[in-house]
């Protein structure tokens, strides 16, 4: 049994310490919009915020994590949609398929909390996601609307 | 006809909720939605309008991001005169289409086909329609359906000026005859079809809310992980189920067929961890003696071959090159590559004694039924699929493989809903790869650098022959030559050259071979578009000039080439240390080229800095949507040139993750700039064409810069170091 903070709720999970953050999520906890792409880091899909920084859910086991520790998921980035990131995402039609998005969006939330204003570069060192269906220009894009480049 | 079909729907819903009623999904899903408002009658097949206005258009195809939901919809509901702000959507499941005589038609949704094959049936249910609407407001104001005419959702009685909407004429519209004579309004009075409006799908796709195939609930449901024999054709000699029955929520090992087995657990961790416990020995079988070298001396075999099957032929190419002033020859390959879809296979499935039901992202729904129905033992009427978004599908989800796979796991767990789930190694091992190929290509040049004869010998793996072979046309794969063809849709060649030859001399490795986005306008497009450029600088000219005088009887191939040259600044200095090249080609029932500007650097080291595209679709459904198409297509089109390789050792794929076959990532991701040039005058598609320019436009730039000419890919492999 571990205790998590998800989306400022505090949940039990009833899951083997090894059981990697993922999984509880969307197994114990029901959050099914952070997704499973890789498991091992690569991909970026399972993309959560831990503290406020952008952590991969599928390779973190949930003994790594704090009941202190504040999770958010993709379903508790905003009430309605209304953060910058997705606000700029809408307009721009940013996903193609979706299923990178909850992850993609995640990361760019994450690096526009800590850089207001980022540039190409910090685009690239922050958002190493993978979009097979390619949404790589609107991604950039549309973290530069939402930080009103 | 039209009141026997509603009763059947009627019957058919009152099944749906009885289902519904049992295992009440944990969402919704857009046919749910629709399930719930059963007394809404449908106007046709294709249009159910309620009684609040909202319009729900029904799509047959599957959206897998490459939004011909959205373009469906919009053909749909210009014919319809609907206001664009009240179109919603629903899947209709394959199981309706068989019961009502395939009236949706095709669901396959592949080869680029959704918008260039259905435009016409889905815009005449639109205006059929919008004609019954308007006869049932004629109907009720007493007047003649003449003074009648219908815009956003709303009927107008010019004369009198009173007014109806939709919603409030659809139940007597549904009741009307279906119109017999339709007339589709012309493109020059589309005010929804063309323009940029924004997809129907985006909003739960922001928050986590979009359920795809993996994140099916239902209740009671047990998740199982699966391992089918890495080794094609092997098979399962000995598992040891006792070693893993009381690892945490283990309910029951499954041998799924002789090659095959999988794990049923409470969690899918727990089936996919218990599953990496199992001791399984396997049967590899004599594939495992094959690998990577012997499969690339199958295909150089090949090459030389006496016999090959003819897909292109004019004049005595032969001849023609023995006699030219100068022979050039060059052999290319291009390797076999995964999919890769970000969410791996998946299907959920409940089987009972009485019926079953699968709940899966599929590219073609109605394979999906009949791969279900296969399994469950079931008559067709006793089994249905339940569409759900695909988290990408590139060809890979036209197979029905896993749908099969959750069928018969469930099948040995009555009653209780089995969610089959493939981690990202399975998915990998487990492909219908990009088929594997190499390509001598020889021409032969006048002694004034005319191309006077060019022989194509491809050799290698044939789609057809592994996935569907009754289609194979006396043992030859037509679709092996697409974009090389004398005409039609997939890909007349744009060059004219008296001396002709192109042929394929069919190797079939044991590698199962799949569609993947592109599909041969891949590698035929890398091989004629690098290869002419290796012709042009053998004759001295410019690529472009090469180019233009072999089109002169192309002129749509050479329309999007200009558009291209023109839109990099061909001709013009490029800026220090980059280079250009270009490509084009058709294929899908489109025009593509694209002109790309790269960079390479002392330690060879490749930057793509700019892309330009030109599309000729015939006709552009939404401008904004080709566009992501076509941005999203470099993308692809790229993660497969510069990186993607499964190569083959014991005769198993090697590559079993993202570390190991890498895709392409935003630093890596040039700007696009995509122009469209439609001519109005044909419909084709936008979803595959543009991945077969990306990789010949930057290889024909990387020899510009480089002087070296790449023929093998990945681009990874190459070295371009300066010396």
């Amino acid at each position: 049994m571990a205790r998590l903070n998800v989306n400022g709720r505090m949940m039990d999970i009833d899951a083997p310490p090894g059981t990697p953050l993922l999984w509880a999520l969307r197994e114990q906890a029901g959050l099914t919009g952070t997704k499973y792409g890789c498991g091992i880091a690569q991909c970026g899909a399972c993309t959560v915020h831990i503290d406020g920084e952008a952590v991969r859910a599928c390779s973190l086991p949930i003994e790594a994590v704090g009941p202190n520790q504040k999770i958010v998921t993709i379903e508790g980035l905003s009430e309605d949609v209304s953060h910058p990131i997705q606000k700029a995402w809408l307009q721009l039609d940013v996903p193609q398929c979706g299923y990178c998005q909850s992850g993609m969006i995640m990361a760019a939330a994450a690096l526009l909390a800590k850089k207001p204003k980022p540039t190409d570069a910090d685009i690239d060192e922050a958002m190493t996601n993978i979009c097979r269906c390619g949404t790589y220009n609107r991604v950039r894009a549309g973290i530069k609307l939402a930080a009103g480049l | 006809m039209n009141a026997h079909v509603k009763l059947s729907r009627r019957a058919l819903l009152k099944g749906g909720a009885a289902t519904a009623g049992a295992f009440t999904l944990g969402f919704s899903i857009p046919f749910t939605e629709a399930q719930a408002q059963a007394a809404t009658p449908e106007i046709n097949a294709w249009v159910v309008i309620q009684p609040d206005d909202r319009i729900i258009v029904r799509i047959a195809r599957s959206e897998m991001g490459q939004g011909t939901l959205t373009g469906l919809a919009q053909l749909v509901a210009e014919e319809l005169e609907a206001d664009w702000a009240k179109v919603g959507w629903e899947y209709p499941t394959p199981g309706e289409n068989l019961k009502r005589n395939r009236v949706w038609r095709n669901f396959s949704t592949g080869g680029s086909r959704g918008i260039r094959e259905s435009h016409q049936y889905v815009r005449e249910g639109g205006a059929a329609a919008r004609m019954m609407l308007v006869e049932a407001a004629a109907r009720n104001w007493n007047v003649p359906v003449s003074e009648c005419r219908a815009a956003k959702s709303i009927v107008t009685h010019a004369p009198s000026g009173r007014t109806a909407s939709y919603g409030s004429l659809a139940a007597a519209a549904a009741k009307l005859e279906p119109p017999k004579d339709l007339k589709l309004k012309p493109s020059s009075e589309w005010t929804i079809v063309g323009k940029s409006v924004k997809r129907l799908d985006t909003v739960d796709k922001l928050n986590g809310k979009q359920v795809y195939g993996a994140d099916i609930r239902l209740p009671g449901m047990l998740n199982a992980a699966i391992k089918a024999c890495p080794v094609f054709g092997g098979k399962i000699a000995s598992f040891d189920a006792a070693k893993i029955t009381g690892m945490p929520g283990v309910k029951k090992v499954v041998q799924v067929n002789p090659h095959t087995v999988a794990v049923v657990a409470d969690t899918w961790w727990q089936a996919k961890t218990a599953l990496d416990a199992l001791p399984i020995v396997w049967d590899e079988g004599p594939n495992a003696r094959a690998s990577s070298d012997t499969i690339a001396a199958m295909l150089r075999e090949g090459l030389d071959a006496e016999q090959a099957f003819e897909g292109n032929k004019a004049g005595d190419a032969k001849g023609a090159i023995a006699s030219a002033a100068r022979k050039i020859e060059a052999t290319y390959s291009y390797p076999f590559q995964n999919h890769a879809c970000m969410e791996p296979m998946n299907a959920t499935a409940l089987w009972t004694a009485e019926k079953c039901e699968v709940w899966c992202p599929t590219q073609n729904g109605e394979a999906a039924l009949a791969a279900a129905i296969e399994a469950s033992g079931h008559p067709a009427a006793r089994c249905d699929v339940h569409k759900v978004h695909l988290g990408g599908g590139f060809g890979r989800r036209g197979r029905s493989d896993y749908v099969t796979q959750a069928v018969l796991i469930a099948k040995q767990m009555p009653g209780i809903p089995i969610k089959l789930l493939w981690s990202r190694e399975e998915d990998m091992l487990q492909g219908t790869y990009h088929p594997i190929t190499m390509a001598r290509m020889v021409g032969g040049l006048d002694k004034d650098g005319n191309l006077v004869g060019l022989h194509m010998r491809i050799s290698g793996q044939s789609i057809l022959a592994g996935v569907n072979p009754q289609a194979l046309q006396n043992g030859r794969d037509p679709v092996v030559f697409q974009g090389l063809n004398p005409g039609g849709a997939e890909g007349p060649f744009g060059y004219g050259i008296p001396n002709l030859l192109i042929d394929h001399a069919m190797r079939n490795p044991h590698v199962p071979p799949g569609f993947w986005r592109g599909v041969n306008l891949n590698q035929n497009a890398i091989y004629v578009e690098c290869f002419m450029d290796e012709l042009a600088h053998a004759a001295g000219v410019d690529p472009l000039e090469f180019r233009r005088r072999l089109m002169k009887n192309a002129p749509k191939h050479l329309a999007v080439l200009e558009a291209v040259a023109k839109g990099i600044g061909w001709g013009a200095p490029s800026a220090p240390g980059t280079a250009k090249g270009l490509a084009q080609i058709m294929g899908f029932g489109s025009y593509v080229a694209a002109a790309a500007e790269v960079s390479v650097s002392n330690s060879g080291a490749i930057k793509v800095h700019r892309i330009v595209a030109a599309t000729n679709p015939g006709h552009v459904v939404n401008p904004d949507q080709v566009a992501a198409q076509v941005e999203g297509s470099f993308v692809y089109g790229l993660s497969a040139a510069f990186h993607q390789e499964c190569t083959v050792k014991g005769g198993r794929i090697v590559e079993e993750n993202f570390d190991s076959y890498p895709a392409m990532r935003i630093d890596e991701m040039p700007k696009v700039e995509s122009i469209l040039v439609p001519s109005g005058d044909f419909w084709g598609g936008v979803g595959e064409p543009t991945i077969a320019v990306a990789a010949p436009a930057v290889m024909n730039a990387i020899f510009a810069a480089t002087g070296k000419r790449v023929r093998s890919l990945p681009l990874k492999n190459a070295d371009l170091r300066r010396a």
